[in-house]
């Protein structure tokens, strides 16, 4: 019994370890950050709620959560509706199955950084391929990202091409466990094909689009990459996101306290948005 | 006729996916004169781009760098976070409890929350521009000692005890009774890491700024931001981009089945 005591002890101290220093400590660390001015060089100071009362009044912070739900109500209907109809159109007997499920998947397994620079071939004004596209038809060119209009719907619809493929997947497993005679009585009353995935299938899968809502808002909070690339956060701002945002407080602009308290309220927010959407959704069902 | 309809759907949408990936491959082997071009054969093929890419900056050395860094975190997190596992599922020690509780717990902490305070940990550990800031903190990972833990729990008593009887230590008992018998969660928990931390960017993005050091996200990151918007700069990118999804790209079509398995049931267990 000692003997095994001991191995235990053993076996899990470097994971012990690792907890105190790169997880225990981060997290503790980060509310003693937000109190201080430290620029990483020079002793940190002692800055109250300097730090909070800045980001209260701070324009760009407030920019960059309005960009950011810019892109979620773009990217989650258009994200929820592709997934469905590609999950729905698999879910049969067909020919290639196993190929178009790796197609679908291919961006997923895909590095950020490698679609990010694909796409920004793709929205290119002069040599992209969209533009080139649309050139055949006789339409365009459309500037994809230096628009401040277009800029984020731009960055939404990548993010869609890059993770959709993710949560075909995952509707597809839900799909799978909708029992055939589910459809099959609603049928027997009448009911058309949309009337029956409407109100049998839909349904059913609250807990897959719960899913999918969940990890895209996640997602959509944690842009960094996108912007970074394609935009550095322009034009007019109107792609800066909270990580961006505070990539450069750290990075660029040397100011540790501030970068913290950016972290500490995006993390705040993210629970907050994510349990408004659990209501949501969860009570969507009995109205 | 709604079976044409079907095919359809899905060919429209693979062509979306996957005419993009031809293009950039066929873009990278095209003249300035003919990359703004919709064509996925180029007229006069070329190794310009990549000659070009390759001296302008390291991505050999990154290669390395990347093959180093996610090989080394996949090792340790196997290895090292299946000790733990085993430990945390099978033994009994002062501590075990707490242990599991802070695992689980840490799994609801937003990544955001730690990124600053790790990075001022990191320069003050005085690791900026090391391998170790790139490996240490993914040394470990909750999710998959989560994901070992639940499969080694489930691994028959009568198993460690007869080992134990043949006088066997338990680091013999779990790489020799209990890893021969978890070889697809062990599989999952390998794709999963390695491609996480091959593809990581932000982390590297603070912490490292010498070249020699760069991972090929990275490398390729800094570089496209360094280079001009014209066709000769956008194809020359494009072949960059291809060092790092070749060796990816070329993973995913032998094991494709693990890789959706392994990355889509972290959410259908959800």
């Amino acid at each position: 019994m000692r003997a095994e005591a001991r191995s235990g002890l053993l076996l899990s101290s470097p994971y012990a370890a690792f907890l105190l220093l790169f997880a225990l400590y981060p997290i503790g660390f980060s509310l003693v950050l937000v109190l201080l001015k430290w620029d990483l060089v020079t002793a940190p100071s002692f800055a109250g709620l300097d730090n909070v009362q800045h980001l209260v009044g701070d324009a760009r912070f407030w920019q960059a959560i309005v960009n950011t739900l810019v892109f979620l109500a773009i990217h989650l209907p258009l994200q929820i509706i592709v997934a469905l109809t590609l999950a729905w159109a698999l879910d049969r007997p067909l020919l290639f199955r196993a190929f178009w499920r790796a197609t679908f998947f291919l961006p997923v397994v895909i590095s950020g950084a490698v679609v990010t620079i694909l796409w920004s071939a793709l929205y290119a004004t002069d040599v992209g391929l969209i533009n080139g596209l649309l050139a055949r038809l006789d339409l365009g060119p459309v500037p994809w990202l230096t628009d401040p209009a277009i800029a984020m719907p731009a960055i939404a619809v990548m993010a869609t091409w890059k993770n959709v493929g993710f949560y075909v997947i995952i509707y597809l497993a839900g799909l799978q466990n909708v029992p055939r005679s589910c459809h099959e009585a609603i049928e027997l009353e009448g009911a058309t094909a949309w009337q029956s995935f409407r109100h049998v299938t839909l349904p059913l899968l609250k807990p897959q689009t719960l899913l999918v809502v969940t990890l895209s808002t996640i997602n959509g909070f944690q842009l960094f990459i996108e912007p970074y690339i394609l935009t550095g956060g322009g034009p007019l701002r109107r792609t800066l996101s909270v990580v961006l945002y505070m990539y450069r407080n750290a990075f660029s602009y040397q100011k540790m306290g501030y970068a913290a308290t950016l972290g500490l309220a995006l993390a705040l927010l993210i629970a907050v948005v994510l349990v408004v959407q659990r209501r949501v959704i969860g009570s969507a069902e009995e109205a | 006729m709604r079976r044409t309809a079907f095919y359809v759907i899905l060919a429209l949408a693979a062509t979306t996916f996957l005419y993009p990936f031809l293009w950039m491959v066929a873009t990278t082997f095209k003249s300035p004169a003919e990359v703004g071009g919709l064509s996925l054969l180029p007229d006069q093929p070329t190794l310009d781009n990549y000659r070009l890419m390759w001296a302008r900056a390291p991505f050999g050395r990154a290669l390395v760098n990347s093959l180093f860094v996610a090989g080394t975190i996949t090792l340790s997190v196997l290895v090292f976070g299946s000790a733990a596992a085993y430990s945390l599922a099978r033994l009994n020690f002062p501590g075990r409890r707490i242990l599991n509780a802070i695992t689980i717990a840490i799994l609801l902490v937003p990544a955001q929350l730690t990124l600053i305070p790790m990075y001022t940990l990191i320069v003050q550990l005085g690791w900026v521009d090391s391998y170790a800031a790139l490996i240490a903190p993914y040394a470990f990972n909750a999710t998959a000692i989560l994901i070992l833990r639940q499969f080694f729990l489930q691994v028959p008593r009568s198993l460690m005890d007869s080992a134990r009887l043949d006088g066997m230590g338990e680091l013999r008992i779990l790489f020799t009774v209990f890893w021969p018998l978890a070889k697809a969660p062990l599989a999952m928990v390998g794709i999963l890491t390695f491609m996480g931390a091959w593809n990581e960017v932000l982390w590297p993005l603070l912490v490292v700024r010498d070249e020699q050091i760069m991972t090929l996200p990275q490398l390729l990151t800094v570089f496209s931001l360094g280079g001009g918007a014209g066709p000769r700069q956008l194809a020359t990118k494009l072949a960059a981009a291809m060092v790092l999804v070749v060796p990816v790209v070329v993973a995913y079509t032998f094991l494709q089945r693990y890789f959706i398995e392994s990355m889509a049931s972290t959410g259908i267990k959800g």
